[in-house]
């Protein structure tokens, strides 16, 4: 199979790093080769961030380039635009509706851009897009949304199985949380 | 079974399963995680050193007396044990020593983006650079076999790429290493004239046996492809992307060994061979040797010498066509999202004191540098580890006024307290502002010689600031709670008039730390708040304005109280 690519995209401190440490598990029990590539430092500061998962036979680079994308999974939607020169012309983003002010915003700079979704979608891009930061509220936490975005995320994984998900969820979630998140994982799957 | 692990875990693996004992560094992105993976296995006696020369010291003494022994760093921190670096070069070790250094190409997390292979060839010392988890683990295991071979550190150069990306890798098991007793020999540790004269022959006679070894090392390797019209050399993550964009196509040459380089190898390589294409991040290291050596090859002038490459770049500059992706309207304006101080950071207050004081703000390296972001605006000059307090000297001398450096306390403990002495001996005017936020913040929260816990979190020695300061002889020494404006402001004002330097030490933990108490976020009264801004110019992520009003972000705020001492009408509710 050709190498599969899945971006993460948000702000810091949204809880990607749960997200990828995730699907890496869940993609190496299911035999492929894995890369997962994550930036951390100053840009964890509430900065812009991207993970990159890539999967398949064998994968070289740790990083996606410009249209390569098979997946955008964004938890903001500023964050799914801004990375939207990385999805290849049949990719599929998911995302949270969520948005949150950058900088440049608060300070009155720039403003945030009106109807986003909506421009997503013009540029041809498949989108589902979710409340997802409700859902995890409605789960137990608004730390969550990592979840959510999962379980909405394992739709369009049809050749994996729903027991391998709930096994990598085990894997991955402290134990104490672990009904929280299988609650926030089933809420985005059955949205 | 193989496992998914990220390079930096990977290299601290390689460290264990060599029988590494001993492991001293300094944080710094993105090399940290190795030795914080380092201090989880028992077997191996870790620590925070001070700094990296500190580190690199700690680790020669340690070789010296006979155990396996690490320093990690980044690249910036490298410059700073250079000192070190050059002479252990000629002294050489006891038992194994393996030095990291983790490049930055692309800046994610750092002040410049140096290539550090010049540091092996000025050196003089092997250096490995892995591509990959699994070679990380395989060439740290097998750089102490090296060291101890050749009688001298070896350098494995990570970068961002390889230390932060996860891929699989096949874990073994430990192998302690063969004691190595310390023997007294002052002609070979002792590195005055008479004696180093006598080793740097032994120097040149090491790399020359070490390039014999990058010969016919498997390290360096040469994989076929199905078009020899051109070939690539090629090292590191750069490896990664050339097997990504053009698969099998063209021979390549892998260097895992950058230094000394296989001349021999790289000649017979070339003779195979159209083209020669060098494909290497940052300096054109490869491609200059080759030059030297009479090889025609092509690299920086296709790649240019800034940032990261990718597999897209190499692509399209082997004519092949690059996929590109979608993209909005071109009326639509994405805004940045520039990283900037956490809700609740206590770094706010006093950056917005600054700020309003209207004075000159020399930085330094932290979460801190943050403060020149807008809207605090308030730092000016930002250089290396430390350089703050040296450079208030300098400013201040010069006959610079109304001038303050600003410096976390673990940059003080790196660097600034030589500056401070400096201060006190030559007695400069001006502000030294530690910002005490009892953490290593930028780096993922690592304990230093201030916080009084060690790298496992459990009881250490604690450097008592003000007790330091006043002991280099600085008669003004005060502390302030930097959620306090106020008593900011007063201590700002009051110390700039001063007629002697003074030091204000502004302490509050980071806000992320797990310990710290947080107070329930605040709400704004929208009959009381005229939405006159005021409070949005402490640049607060959990503040905006909805409607012409203040509106708090109640997952965000942590109830520091910054906010409500800047509004005049009283706006600000709960916190408290």
């Amino acid at each position: 199979m050709t190498t599969k690519n899945i971006m993460i995209v948000g702000v810091g401190g949204q809880g990607s790093v749960l997200a990828s440490k995730l699907l890496g598990h869940l993609l190496t029990e299911q035999g492929h080769d894995v890369k997962v590539s994550e930036v951390h430092g100053m840009s964890q500061r509430g900065g812009s961030v991207v993970t990159y998962v890539r999967y398949g036979e064998k994968v070289y680079s740790p990083v996606i380039d410009k249209g390569q994308a098979d997946f955008i999974v964004s938890f903001e939607l500023l964050e799914a635009a801004r990375w939207l020169g990385c999805l290849s012309p049949q990719g599929q983003i998911v995302t949270s509706t969520q948005q949150i002010d950058p900088m440049p915003v608060l300070t009155g700079a720039m403003t945030y851009p009106e109807n986003l979704l909506d421009e997503i979608r013009k540029s041809g891009a498949k989108v589902d897009a979710l409340d997802c930061l409700k859902l995890a509220e409605q789960a137990g936490s608004s730390k969550a949304v990592n979840l959510v975005l999962l379980g909405r995320l394992s739709h369009y994984f049809t050749d994996i199985p729903q027991e391998a998900w709930q096994e990598s969820i085990t894997a991955c979630v402290p134990a104490k949380f672990l009904d929280l998140n299988r609650k926030a994982f089933d809420l985005g799957r059955n949205a | 079974m193989k496992q998914l692990m990220q390079g930096n875990t990977a290299a601290a693996r390689g460290l264990y399963e060599a029988g590494c004992s001993f492991a001293s560094s300094y944080p710094g992105t993105p090399s940290t995680e190795i030795t914080e993976e380092i201090a989880e296995y028992d077997e191996i006696y870790s620590e925070w050193a001070p700094n990296e020369k500190v580190a690199m010291e700690a680790a020669f003494g340690a070789s010296l007396a006979g155990k396996r022994s690490f320093c990690g760093m980044k690249h910036v921190g490298l410059n700073v044990a250079a000192d070190p670096l050059f002479t252990v070069s000629y002294t050489g070790v006891n038992a194994g020593m393996v030095i990291c250094v983790a490049d930055d190409a692309g800046m994610h997390s750092s002040q410049n983006e140096q290539d550090s292979r010049h540091y092996a060839r000025a050196a003089k010392l092997p250096m490995l650079e892995p591509s990959d988890s699994q070679e990380a683990l395989d060439y740290f295991r097998r750089a102490y076999d090296l060291s101890e071979e050749y009688d001298c550190p070896v350098i494995v150069k990570m970068c961002t790429r390889v230390a932060h990306s996860q891929s699989l890798v096949e874990i073994g098991e430990r192998k302690e290493a063969p004691a190595r007793p310390y023997e007294k020999n002052i002609a070979k540790y002792v590195m005055m004239p008479g004696n180093a004269i006598k080793r740097h022959p032994v120097v040149e006679e090491r790399m020359r046996r070490l390039q014999d070894f990058a010969e016919v090392s498997d390290i360096n390797r040469v994989e076929n492809g199905t078009d020899s019209s051109a070939g690539i050399i090629t090292s590191s993550t750069c490896y990664q992307y050339v097997k990504e964009a053009l698969g099998d196509k063209y021979p390549v040459l892998k260097l895992g060994m950058i230094w000394p380089m296989p001349d021999r190898k790289i000649r017979e390589f070339a003779g195979t061979v159209g083209r020669l294409v060098i494909v290497e991040e940052l300096d054109g290291f490869i491609e200059e040797h080759c030059r030297a050596l009479g090889i025609e090859c092509e690299g920086k002038s296709l790649f240019g010498c800034l940032g990261e490459l990718s597999q897209n770049i190499i692509a399209e500059k082997f004519g092949l066509a690059a996929p590109s992706g979608l993209k909005l309207d071109d009326g639509v304006k994405i805004p940045g999202r520039p990283p900037m101080m956490c809700a609740g950071c206590p770094h706010r207050g006093l950056f917005f004191t600054l700020n309003q004081a209207g004075c000159t703000v020399l930085g330094d390296i932290g979460c801190y540098t943050l403060g020149a972001v807008a809207p605090l605006s308030a730092m000016e000059m930002t250089l290396c580890m430390g350089a703050s307090v040296s450079a208030l000297h300098g400013f201040s001398k010069a006959g610079g006024k109304n001038v303050v450096a600003v410096i976390g306390d673990s940059t003080f403990m790196h660097s600034g307290m030589t500056g401070l002495a400096n201060i006190a001996y030559n007695q400069s005017k001006g502000v030294v502002i530690i910002l005490d936020n009892s953490i290593t913040g930028m780096t993922g929260h690592q304990q230093n010689p201030t916080t009084g816990l060690n790298i496992k979190g459990d009881p250490a020695g604690k450097i008592d600031l003000e007790s330091l300061c006043r002991a280099m002889g600085f008669n003004r020494v005060r502390v302030v709670d930097p959620y306090n404006l106020k008593e900011c402001a007063d201590a700002v004002s009051e110390e700039l008039a001063a007629d002697e330097p003074s030091v204000i030490i502004s302490r509050r933990p980071c806000a992320l730390l797990k310990y710290v108490k947080h107070n329930p976020p605040l709400k704004v009264d929208g009959k009381k708040c005229v939405g006159c801004k005021s409070c949005m110019k402490i640049g607060c992520p959990a503040l905006s304005m909805k409607g012409g009003k203040a509106h708090v972000d109640a997952t965000l705020c942590v109830g520091c109280g910054v906010c409500e001492q800047r509004c005049k009408f009283g706006a600000f509710t709960g916190g408290e």
